[in-house]
């Protein structure tokens, strides 16, 4: 779960990461509350999850009430690469005098945190690194002693940071650890780490990834992720407790398992098929879940039609048959005139395919193999759009 | 011979008295492994069917000698659960449970590479080795002896290309299921070494996925150390990035972690890669035959 940078910087707050004064403003008139709080300069922030904020235009300087206004006006509704800015960030300015980028990184191939720093921090830093690797200190940290003054003394002489810094930038790196570690982050990034004109090290900007599985424990980011902007459909999956992912083809997908959907998604591809989603519906589904998951597909326009492929292990084929026979009772799924193939193998698999038998389903087809029913859906999409 | 799991397994299962751990134990104990004792805490002196349960693994291991551990309970119990297994001496832990913290894995597995027991998962299906044990979730009827051991991060997907496997006559050593999650206790690379030194074990199947660079690795240990013959089988190449692909370790993060990659590290080391699971089961069964 990513945060947004005013959710980062209030996770980097409270664990005494040194920060500008800011505040975040839904509206115009809450953001020249801000600003006039704050005081002038400050700088008006889109919060959306995109990178380069700053050259599309989210991001801009005010030097007074006026000023702070028309910039909150611009960019409140603003398109930043696809996301519409619905927040905004206001925050004293502060006078450059050097630009650092330092990060603490889940890495799974070291099985390791991994703590990074270069005094070349910026827009242009993953360009810099590309071209002078060296440019960029890296220091892995044994999750089990955790992070210590060598670490940070290591990476801030190693990136050649000024003298008079040393001090305040291992004193930030050690508090990102602590953001890291007790905030259950994958990520926790700062581009820049801000000296300023006074000689003071502020984290500029905050990219804070929370690792979803670990949010039971801190219910106060669990809340953040309903406000986060998501797709309509992914959250209506969400809630039935569904894991789904929105793609932009035209066949519907409902498998059993991570890696057998992700498997499915490609037999279809191969099949010349264009997948509309991911969805697992997990093992031992009931047919309750079945009949919601069709409901989610279904609930994309796109979809032309919809494949089952599943193989029993927990989950009964006669279950999941059931829920396809519901779905097309309860919510009038036959009416479309969306055809599915069903791919039944597993636990009761012979129930299954005989009560789909008996329901007759109107555009219901069954096919014996994983291969044979990519297939078989990938034409009947392809006729539809022909048709 | 198999791997892992087998007839000299003793397990006791943690979370033996909840509705999956109960139900999955008795499974297990139902196709033939020895199922000798459970821990759920508060609840010692209890039984389940005739298994004794216990407050801890210590007490466990001390009164019915236990040696592997399936751990079933709640992932916010999981570390803990593992810890203890690996404290009370248990050789081979797999955890089922899926949900369990990354920043949990990652303490778990730094420990458990100081000391001697292994682990499999979270977030797996477990082991079953063909008419001799079965500990974990996979549906056992699917599979019969044979000569083909398969590692997966994947369970419905390994019943898929063991299914295939079966349906041309061919039965497998041994199933690892070793999870879908971001650190997971055993890699490619350990059950791979355990096929390798398996003399009932004649062809590997690999079931990879995207995200890490899990399978990258696998790919250059089989060049140096693998003289069987390996087939694998990558999921995700429709995958966008960035997004969690069901399992919490199934994402492609900017370039790196891609099916692509994934499948061009394993040809160039010369493992040969079924495109779809049918495909697999096909090289398997020409390699097999000549």
């Amino acid at each position: 779960m990513d945060l947004l940078e005013h959710q980062g910087k209030a996770l980097f707050a409270k664990h005494g990461v040194a920060i500008p004064d800011g505040r975040p403003a839904g509206t115009v008139e809450e953001a020249v509350a801000a600003a006039d709080e704050i005081g002038y300069p400050c700088v008006v922030k889109a919060q959306v999850m995109v990178g380069g904020r700053g050259k599309a235009g989210g991001i801009k300087v005010a030097g007074d009430r006026a000023e702070a206004s028309r910039a909150a006006e611009a960019i409140l509704g603003m398109d930043l690469r696809g996301h519409t800015v619905r927040q905004l960030y206001v925050e004293r300015a502060s006078e450059i005098a050097e630009e650092y980028y330092a990060a603490i990184v889940f890495d799974r191939a070291a099985k390791a945190p991994m703590a990074m720093l270069s005094r070349m921090g910026g827009v242009e830093v993953e360009t810099i690194v590309e071209e002078d690797p060296e440019a960029m200190r890296r220091v892995h940290v044994d999750p089990l002693v955790g992070f210590q003054g060598f670490h940070a003394r290591r990476l801030a002489f190693e990136a050649g940071i000024a003298a008079d810094v040393i001090g305040p930038v291992c004193a930030l790196l050690a508090r990102l650890y602590e953001v890291f570690v007790g905030e259950d982050a994958m990520l926790v990034e700062v581009n820049p780490v801000l000296v300023t004109s006074a000689r003071e090290v502020v984290a500029l900007d905050a990219k804070v990834t929370i690792d979803g599985s670990a949010l039971y424990r801190h219910p106060e980011l669990a809340e953040l992720t309903s406000s986060a902007a998501e797709d309509p459909q992914e959250q209506m999956a969400r809630e039935r407790g569904l894991t789904y992912v929105k793609l932009d083809g035209d066949i519907g997908i409902l498998g059993n398992g991570a890696g057998l959907v992700m498997s499915t998604l490609d037999v279809v591809a191969q099949a010349g098929g264009r997948p509309a989603n991911f969805l697992d519906a997990g093992g031992g589904s009931k047919a309750e879940t079945i009949t919601q998951a069709v409901e989610v597909i279904l609930s994309d326009d796109k979809v032309e039609a919809v494949l089952f492929n599943i193989f029993g292990g927990i989950t009964r084929c006669d279950e999941v048959a059931r829920g396809l026979i519901e779905a097309f009772a309860q919510i009038g799924v036959g009416e479309k005139g969306i055809p599915f193939v069903v791919r039944l193998d597993g636990t009761n698999d012979e129930q299954g395919r005989r009560l789909l038998a008996e329901a007759d389903l109107p555009n219901v087809h069954t096919e014996a193999t994983m291969l044979g029913a990519a297939q078989r859906v990938a034409e009947l999409a392809g006729a539809r759009e022909a048709g | 011979m198999a791997v892992l799991v087998g007839e000299e397994t003793r397990l006791c299962v943690a979370g033996i008295t909840g509705r999956e751990g109960s139900f999955h134990a008795l499974n297990n104990k139902r196709y033939g492994t020895q199922l000798v004792s459970g821990v759920t805490p508060g609840k010692g002196g209890q039984d389940v069917e005739g298994t004794p349960v216990f407050d801890t693994f210590h007490a466990a291991v001390e009164q019915t000698g236990a040696n592997t551990a399936m751990v079933f309970v709640p992932p916010s119990f999981a570390a803990d659960s593992i810890l203890e297994a690996q404290d009370a001496g248990i050789e081979l832990i797999v955890a089922i449970t899926e949900g369990v913290p990354a920043h949990d894995e990652l303490r778990v597995y730094n420990h458990l590479q100081r000391g001697s027991s292994r682990l499999v998962g979270p977030n797996c299906p477990g082991i079953l080795s063909p008419g001799k044990a079965n500990v974990g979730i996979i549906p056992a009827a699917f599979f019969s002896e044979g000569n083909v051991g398969v590692v997966s991060r994947s369970g419905t997907l390994t019943y898929q290309i063991g299914n295939e496997l079966a349906g041309r006559g061919f039965g497998n050593s041994s199933i690892v299921g070793i999870g879908g999650d971001p650190v997971p206790g055993s890699s490619f690379i350990d059950v791979l070494e355990l096929f390798e030194s398996d003399p009932e074990t004649e062809l590997i199947v690999l079931s990879g996925e995207i995200g890490g660079d899990a399978e990258e690795r696998a790919a250059e240990y089989i060049a140096d150390h693998v003289s069987k013959p390996v087939v694998a089988y990558i999921a995700g190449f429709t995958a966008p990035p960035g997004k969690t692909m069901g399992h919490a370790g199934a994402i492609v993060s900017g370039s790196s972690g891609t099916a692509a990659a994934k499948t061009e590290a394993l040809e160039a080391r010369g493992v040969r890669v079924g495109k779809t699971p049918t495909e697999v089961a096909e090289i398997a069964v020409e390699v097999l035959s000549s």
